[in-house]
């Protein structure tokens, strides 16, 4: 059963062997040339597992992975029950929003001290587990990279996320995340990034320089 | 931007002035949504980029001259002007400045308000207007910007952009460095374009996707490289550069539709009249059950009739801006913008 389509991938929620599994299937794109097409997908589905283990081996929840397929660039894993953040941070009060938000800073700046960047940080790559526990998921687009500028990339990503999409409370949920990735990164680390983010955020040409987003 | 004075009820006549860049343009519009003149003059480099103050120059020589062909073209008086609207901001501060006083002089001398326009909202809601487009994810594609944008809650948020060039510039300088350039009147992206069409043979090169954002300098240095080794033809490396840069900016377009489940999906920009660009976000408009909207090339390019029409938006809003704020704003972006009017025109 086709559960998410996206610009990426579809998934489809299957049984396999007597589980619910998550079949991640990379679809060719008929927009693109099919010799490009297939670099990437093959390039995507090899790369997504491996990022995934690593994120486990620093502590961050991530989808067991069951098998993977390049050539029909396929993946299957586990199906993580439950919501995601995205849906679930318009239904909670604001202390369990900065406590999660918190969380996800935390679960962000493992990732970075293990030299993970997830590539694709927004509130629906988030689960919430019924446990209580945020799994990260659809690490198609991750690098592995210790470099400032990687880091500072992600994070405006995922400020730019809350900022699209959870304007009202944007402002909070990125201070608490950014609280969160100071406890795991360290002061010194982190104040470095956020001096990347907002050098980015003013990067570019004259008509796509980057200013604060606005306050609503 | 404050209240207005009074916001008539009858039809008006806005009088909109563009010249964010390299193109000086006066478009009149009604507000029922007429055109009833665009004219535009563009400053054409003798070699290179834009030079922001030779620019200017063209501008302030070419605004007498524009001004009154755009009123002959409408046929109507200048007194029967009811609105000066004018780009106010992104670009480059010394044709920004050109228009801006064209602007304020005509308002003062006619004595009638002024509207500071946002330049990038002017070209979706240009686009709105002449695709029928109510809420669309648009995709704007020009030598100085790459947005990806899309309307929620009184503003139009980006939700992905260029980190570094935007792809149009991109475009121009690989063109450049290959030695293209403008063709019997076509600019050198279509000359681009056209060998693109010829080549066959798919050359690697950086494909680099953030999340829904987009890096092209990567890819320049990679595709400028390999122009200069000369291994392999023109054609070949004009059709994987735009393969790439096309395949990038349609990723993150889908994954934007994907997130927004917007109906629409509007193109536009200088380069939206690429062929091969339409087709791809034809494809994946069609795959998402989204209409495909492409804005002719007379709206997709900079134009004073975009500048008129958001100004009569503004204006029927209540929005009108007195001169001392009426300074142009470089680095303007659009996600700044409060956007009263498009709640209003989504149900209409």
């Amino acid at each position: 059963m086709l559960i998410k389509k996206g610009a990426e991938a579809s998934l489809y929620l299957e049984e396999w062997h007597g589980r619910r599994v998550i079949v991640k299937r990379r679809l060719p794109k008929p927009y693109r040339l099919p010799q490009l097409d297939r670099a990437i997908r093959a390039q995507r589905t090899k790369h997504e597992p491996l990022a995934i283990h690593r994120a486990k081996e620093v502590g961050v929840p991530t989808p067991i992975i069951f098998m993977v397929d390049p050539s029909e660039a396929t993946i299957i894993m586990e199906f993580v029950e439950g919501k995601t953040v995205k849906q679930v941070l318009d239904e909670i009060t604001e202390r369990e929003r900065i406590d999660l938000c918190t969380r996800i800073g935390e679960l962000i700046g493992r990732l970075h001290k293990g030299g993970i960047i997830h590539g694709d940080l927004t509130t629906s790559n988030m689960i919430l587990t019924s446990s209580g526990n945020v799994v990260l998921v659809d690490f198609g687009l991750s690098e592995l990279s210790r470099e400032v500028e990687s880091r500072g990339v992600d994070l405006h990503l995922m400020k730019r996320a809350l900022f699209s999409t959870h304007h009202k409370y944007a402002e909070e949920c990125f201070e608490a995340i950014i609280r969160g990735y100071r406890d795991v990164m360290g002061a010194e680390a982190t104040d470095e990034v956020l001096k990347k983010i907002r050098e980015i955020e003013m990067r570019g040409r004259y008509v796509s320089e980057r200013r604060l987003p606005p306050k609503t | 931007m404050s209240s207005g004075r009074r916001v008539s009820t009858g039809t008006l006549r806005c009088l909109g002035i563009e010249s964010t860049a390299d193109d000086f343009g006066v478009g009149i519009l009604s507000s029922d949504g007429e055109v009833l003149a665009n004219v535009v003059s563009t400053y054409i480099p003798e070699k290179g980029g834009i030079h922001p103050r030779e620019a200017a120059r063209h501008h302030a020589e070419a605004a007498g001259k524009v001004l009154i062909e755009a009123l002959e073209e409408a046929d109507i008086s200048p007194d029967e002007i009811d609105l000066i609207a004018f780009s106010q901001g992104p670009g480059m501060g010394p044709c920004l400045r050109t228009g801006a006083t064209v602007a304020r002089a005509l308002s003062a001398y006619l004595k009638v308000p002024l509207v500071g326009v946002n330049h990038l909202v002017a070209h979706i809601e240009i686009g709105k207007l002449t695709t029928g487009a109510k809420d669309p994810v648009t995709l704007f594609v020009s030598g100085g910007s790459t947005i990806i944008s899309a309307f929620e809650a009184g503003r139009y948020r980006i939700f992905g952009e260029t980190l570094d060039i935007a792809a149009g510039n991109c475009i121009d300088v690989f063109a450049r460095e290959a030695g293209l350039r403008p063709e019997k009147g076509l600019p050198v992206a279509a000359v681009v374009e056209n060998l693109a069409r010829r080549g066959r043979r798919f050359i690697p090169l950086p494909y680099v996707v953030k999340g829904m954002d987009l890096s092209f300098s990567g890819l320049l240095t990679a595709a400028t490289q390999l122009l200069r080794e000369g291994r392999h033809s023109l054609e070949d490396l004009c059709f994987s550069f735009q393969e790439v840069v096309f395949s990038m900016l349609t990723e993150v377009t889908e994954r934007a539709l994907a997130h927004t489940e917007k109906p629409e999906v509007l193109l536009t920009g200088g380069v939206a009249a690429n062929r091969r660009l339409q087709e791809m976000i034809r494809i994946i408009a069609e795959e998402h059950d989204a209409r495909f909207c492409v804005v002719s090339k007379e709206y997709a390019l900079d134009n004073g009739a975009m500048i008129a029409w958001t100004g009569i938006l503004a204006y029927r809003c209540g929005l009108t801006t007195p001169i001392e704020e009426s300074q142009v704003k470089l680095r303007w972006r659009l996600d700044e913008v409060y956007a009263p009017w498009v709640e209003e025109l989504k149900g209409g």
